[in-house]
């Protein structure tokens, strides 16, 4: 970039904004990103401003763009696998799955016991460190250089380390199979696993204590950013965000896929819809992450890891189409998938959670100052990879 | 009071600020390159090509057989085949690649490539210090770049090529007791050696074998 300020530019007064209280009755165009800091990544936001307060806001985004869906057209059903890592690289793991259980729907692939433990382990370690790195992002757009951000990427480092030991990867996993999963756990793996989550509670508390009775955190969260229930439904929104309105939507308890119906644990919901919910939300259910999490490492039987009649290469499944959808961190994450008999898929399409919120942004924002802009597209936790694909 | 959480929330932070001085485990920063972490075993960065004994150019296990080129999703593996063939490791006669390149400014490192080959000829190296002063022919690996040798992949994956050679092992145990069976049939027609079981090179050619493995 070029120049480090943003273009600004006076409007011209128009018979719609002349009574507006502001006393001077001009507004002021401002364009946010796409390289600002606190845009998550290539996002840019054209946010027309009445002195502080937001009037417009217009979202503007494909600054990432990557033609996942048109080059997964012309790869073979496992080659897609590695580009939905490249989603939501924050959690390859739980796109990962999303994808495999599309494919597995569309060929009628049954999953073995183990490796539907081993998806469950994965995902709900994803979801933690995807709801601890978000506190910390949040808590950065707020102001606390820092600090929170880090003691949540210490956790984020040590779940790391065991996806690596894992799969091979820390970031771009690439491990869930058609029917399965690539590698059975190593040696030791359960072991560590069990021993990391159990230095989780202290790390919750710890969090907890940081920020959850800031003074600063709830002036600058409650009341901020309000989705209501009614609303939040129609435009779509789904994951924590819906929840934080109040309503009771989690995939993983109406469609128990998987084996989510094995496991207790509850879906904690928001009162006010603002972004001060949405924060507790994701702290909550780090707490209900750690629940199933321990109850699964618990349970895991022995077994096979992979079922052994999916085939590697040449696979074709035949024709029809599949939609397999699953509760990623940030929401519904779903694959829809054509298949018309051969090695690759017809038509490949992702429902992309991230991008499905971030459409609410301009409503949540109307009213709002600035600054408060940061906090609340913070708040929905986008991550660029997947609203552009 | 107001402030109360804030200053709950800076006395956490003093706690793990002192604490650093008491225990070792709350500093998480390691120095690298002066400090390096133990290599994970599963860790995986680029693949390289396997070979048996001591010669790079006869033990390649690679008989070109295009699978890998087809399947790599970001295909940046560029392979040629040979018209000739050439005794391998063990001494049956077998195409060999004649350029195998891997473009590793496109590659990806998900181990497709691995998990496709019938031949176990590919496999994941570990090396992460790849800097290249020339991004052109830097990146652009070519056979000779890519070849190390069956110890180096015990090396740094032994759990795994363990279970590789024990398997490589069953598999020529098995082709040779096939072949001594069918030399024993029928002793007066001598059959020539590359011909006398289907899974070599005559598997290699089609786009999708389903011979060498289950």
């Amino acid at each position: 970039m070029s120049t480090a300020t943003e273009p600004v530019r006076i409007l011209p007064q128009s018979p719609a904004n002349s009574g507006s209280d502001s006393g001077e009755g001009q507004l002021l165009e401002v364009s946010m990103g796409p390289q600002h800091p606190s845009t998550h990544g290539v996002f840019r936001m054209d946010v027309v401003l009445d002195g502080e307060r937001v009037v417009r806001l217009k979202p503007v985004f494909g600054y990432l763009h990557r033609n996942h869906e048109k080059i997964a057209e012309h790869e073979t059903y496992l080659g897609s696998m590695p580009y939905t890592d490249r989603l939501d690289y924050i959690c390859s793991l739980t796109n990962n799955w999303a994808y495999a259980l599309a494919v597995e729907k569309l060929a009628g692939i049954q999953v073995p016991e183990r490796a539907e433990y081993i998806r469950i382990i994965t995902a709900e370690m994803t979801r933690f460190l995807n709801h601890a790195a978000l506190i910390g992002f949040l808590t950065q757009d707020m102001g606390a250089s820092g600090t929170p951000l880090m003691y949540a990427f210490r956790e984020r480092e040590t779940i790391l380390d065991l996806f690596e030991s894992l799969t091979g990867a820390r970031m771009m996993c690439n491990y869930m199979r058609f029917g399965g999963c690539r590698v059975d756990l190593p040696a030791g793996w359960l072991d560590q696993a069990k021993k990391f989550a159990a230095t989780l509670p202290r790390f919750l508390e710890e969090f907890e204590r940081l920020l959850a009775t800031n003074e600063i955190l709830m002036a600058r969260t409650q009341g901020v950013g309000v989705l209501s229930k009614e609303f939040a439904v129609n435009a779509g929104v789904t994951g924590p965000v819906l929840r934080a309105s109040g309503v009771n939507y989690d995939v993983r308890k109406v469609d128990k896929y998987g084996i989510y119906d094995r496991f207790a644990f509850k879906v904690p919901l928001g009162e006010h819809g603002d972004t001060y919910d949405r924060y507790m939300i994701r702290l909550l259910e780090m707490h209900e992450s750690l629940k199933i999490l321990n109850q699964a490492l618990q349970d895991i039987p022995e077994g096979p890891i992979v079922d052994p009649k999916t085939k590697i290469r040449g696979f074709r499944p035949k024709p029809g189409e599949a939609y397999g959808r699953i509760e990623a961190p940030k929401g519904e994450l779903g694959f829809y998938l054509i298949s018309d008999g051969t090695a690759n898929p017809y038509r490949y399409r992702v429902r992309s959670s991230c991008m499905m919120n971030l459409t609410v942004l301009e409503d949540l924002c109307i009213g709002h100052n600035v600054a408060d802009v940061v906090v609340i597209l913070g708040s929905i936790d986008i991550v660029m990879g997947e609203v552009d694909r | 009071m107001f402030g109360e959480g804030i200053l709950k929330g800076l006395a956490e932070t003093a706690r793990n600020f002192l604490g650093s001085y008491v225990s070792k485990k709350r500093l998480t920063t390691v120095q690298y390159p002066e400090q390096r972490l133990p290599q994970i075993e599963a860790y995986r960065n680029f693949p390289f090509l396997v070979y048996d004994g001591d010669d790079w150019q006869q033990g390649l296990r690679c008989v070109s057989c295009f699978i890998c080129e087809k399947e790599c999703p970001p295909k940046c593996i560029i392979i040629e085949k040979s018209t000739d063939k050439k005794p391998d490791a063990v001494g049956k006669l077998q195409f060999y690649p004649k350029v195998f390149n891997i473009d590793v400014s496109v590659c990806m490192s998900c181990q497709i490539c691995v998990e496709v080959c019938p031949f176990d000829a590919i496999k994941m190296d570990t090396d992460f210090e790849l800097s290249s002063t020339d991004r052109f022919s830097g990146l652009l690996w070519d056979k000779k770049h890519l070849a190390k040798s069956n110890e180096h992949y015990h090396k740094i994956h032994p759990t795994e090529a363990a279970a590789v050679d024990a398997q490589l092992a069953a598999e020529r145990a098995k082709i040779a007791a096939k072949t001594k069976a069918t030399a024993e049939a029928k002793p007066a027609t001598p059959t020539p050696p590359a011909n006398a079981n289907g899974a070599g090179p005559n598997a290699a050619n089609q786009p999708v074998p389903t011979a060498t493995e289950k």
